[in-house]
């Protein structure tokens, strides 16, 4: 059996009385999209940002690459590879589509404190962000500022950026949120495509998109990890099916 | 050429005109009061580069501007008394030679503004903006009252320092240095926005939170950017305390914190010629204002507030228009 990419063992957090995560454990092994779903509220949010490291974690471990990397800060796990897209987006609205790639091209580089030749003409920065805005379908954006693109381009954006970082897994939190039919089904196409670059661990609400995509789910429920298995198994799950998917599954 | 680099190379034009007309009309006053310019948009370029382009509001540049100034103070006196800077841990010589004095400006200003950096950096914000006031004003208290340096009455020095043999105490010369520095400086900085270092810069001022998220720690881009913005700044100490041949605490105090900010807002926020049009700016309206009523900067005040809310990119803002998306 291979290792996981991505191993969460017993994490916990809480906000003083409030619990946001309880012994949650989870893995995501290589080339599988393992969605995490549960009811507004359930901590999924948290999860991400604690595995992203964001915010800290009061107990557990968390491995990544074989590696623990409880101790490293946000850019310390994104540096290893950990490439996370937002809930909402996270973008500079000034600058266009191009720049906000070269960026992640740049800081996957490690060369950032260079102070005198001209960035926007680099194409070690050039040529892979190009590549990614390709991948993603926004190569004709390139040059656009992101305040002047669509929602749904932003988020085609924020993968584009994810794919930039040559991760080695990503964590994605409600890429589909706020996207329309159309929008829905060319994201879907796209996750596809992302888990043969490396594992997804998605967080998602839209269950129609879960079910479609994933090829393991975990549903979490007020901080706590209730079921995990296939897409049939959390069908078939009484638990889930009380909890959360109620009379709609 | 873009219209924003244009407009630079026209104001620098315009400011070496103007020196250039008191040359010829022989009117010295003119021509100090251009060398000032120059100077003010130095310190303007260094603090454009963490309030504009870093987005850190510092209004405690005062701090590096004074320390610049005390720097080539305390090494030109020195030399003249044929007394050593200091005797520890290792025995510093005076000296009278400006490169050597721009250079200890800057590394002065360095040394201040990494601790400063440290702790300022840690909070955002308002409280930003009063921690970098608040080291300023400890610097100014320390200068005002330690005596060793002539405390509240400042050190004067008669003589300009030397380099290259130039007369510096001519006007026209002492500007052509000071013009030579400004050109020098901005020619840098234009090249710095435009690295990679420049480009996360950026990403740290619109979007903090997608820098960490790509691997690196807006700390690290801000630390450097707050102390290269305070090595400048420094410089235009240095350059300062020449053009006077005096330095008091008042170079430290927070009003002139409060100068350097309105040079880079007058003349346009994170503009590579903003400060250069904003200082101009600034000693043109004292100048006229001036003549006019002792209480000029009641209507300074007035064309600063009409600034921020009509023209947010300033003077340089107007003429070139809105910017476009950088790529």
């Amino acid at each position: 059996m291979t290792d996981p990419v991505l191993e969460v063992t017993n994490l916990s957090k809480s906000f003083g009385a409030l619990a946001a995560c309880k012994n949650v454990s989870l893995d995501l092994m290589p080339g599988e999209i393992h969605a995490l779903i549960g009811p507004n509220g359930a901590g999924k949010t948290t999860l991400v940002k604690t595995i992203a490291g964001e915010i800290a974690h009061d107990a557990g471990h968390i491995r990544f690459d074989g590696e623990l990397i409880s101790h490293l800060d946000a850019a310390g796990r994104a540096r290893l590879g950990l490439a996370r897209t937002f809930q909402i987006s996270s973008l500079a609205m000034e600058m266009s589509a191009l720049k906000n790639v070269m960026l992640a091209v740049m800081a996957v580089s490690g060369e950032v404190f260079r102070f005198f030749r001209h960035a926007g003409s680099d194409d070690a920065l050039l040529g892979p962000a190009r590549a990614c805005l390709e991948e993603v379908g926004l190569q004709n954006r390139a040059h656009t500022r992101v305040a002047e693109l669509s929602h749904g381009e932003r988020r085609q954006l924020e993968i584009a950026i994810a794919l930039a970082m040559k991760p080695k897994a990503f964590l994605m939190d409600e890429p589909m949120a706020g996207m329309g039919p159309e929008g829905l089904a060319r994201l879907s196409g796209l996750l596809r495509d992302l888990k043969e670059t490396a594992p997804v661990l998605l967080i998602e609400h839209d269950m129609d998109v879960v079910f479609s995509l994933a090829d393991r789910i975990s549903v979490l429920v007020y901080g706590e990890v209730i079921a995990t298995g296939t897409v049939e198994e959390i069908r078939a799950n009484p638990d889930v099916q009380g909890a959360y998917l109620g009379d709609a599954a | 050429m873009k219209r924003e680099t244009f407009i630079t190379l026209l104001l620098m034009a315009l400011l070496f005109g103007a020196a250039f007309h008191g040359k010829t009309g022989d009117e010295p006053f003119i021509i100090t009061l251009a060398t000032k310019a120059a100077i003010f948009a130095i310190a303007g370029v260094g603090l454009n580069l963490a309030l504009g382009y870093g987005g850190l509001v510092s209004f405690g540049h005062a701090a590096f501007f004074g320390i610049g100034g005390y720097a080539a103070g305390i090494i030109a006196s020195a030399a003249r008394n044929y007394a050593p800077v200091m005797t520890w841990p290792m025995e510093i010589a005076g000296s009278t030679s400006m490169p050597v004095i721009w250079l200890a400006a800057i590394v002065a200003a360095m040394i201040t503004a990494i601790p400063i950096g440290i702790f300022s950096l840690r909070t955002g914000g308002v409280y930003f903006i009063m921690i970098t006031l608040a080291f300023a004003q400890m610097l100014y208290y320390f200068a005002v009252s330690w005596p060793a340096y002539g405390g509240e009455d400042g050190l004067s020095f008669y003589v300009r320092n030397e380099a290259l043999g130039l007369n510096m105490m001519d006007p026209w010369t002492y500007f052509a240095v000071c013009f030579g520095v400004l050109a020098v400086v901005l020619a840098l900085m234009a090249v710095l926005v435009r690295s990679r270092f420049g480009l996360a810069l950026e990403m740290a001022r619109q979007n903090p939170q997608r820098l960490t998220a790509s691997g690196i720690r807006p700390f690290n881009v801000r630390l450097t950017a707050f102390v290269i913005s305070a090595m400048i700044t420094g410089l235009a100490g240095a350059l300062y305390a020449d053009l006077n041949r005096f330095v008091s605490p008042s170079m430290l105090s927070w009003h002139t914190s409060g100068e350097i900010m309105v040079f880079v807002i007058l003349g346009g926020v994170a503009r590579l010629g903003g400060p250069v049009a904003g200082a101009c700016l600034y000693l043109l309206l004292e100048e006229v204002l001036g003549d006019v009523t002792d209480y000029w900067q009641v209507l300074l005040g007035i064309v600063l507030l009409l600034v921020v809310l009509f023209a947010r990119g300033g003077l340089v803002g107007l003429l070139a228009g809105r910017r476009a998306a950088h790529d």
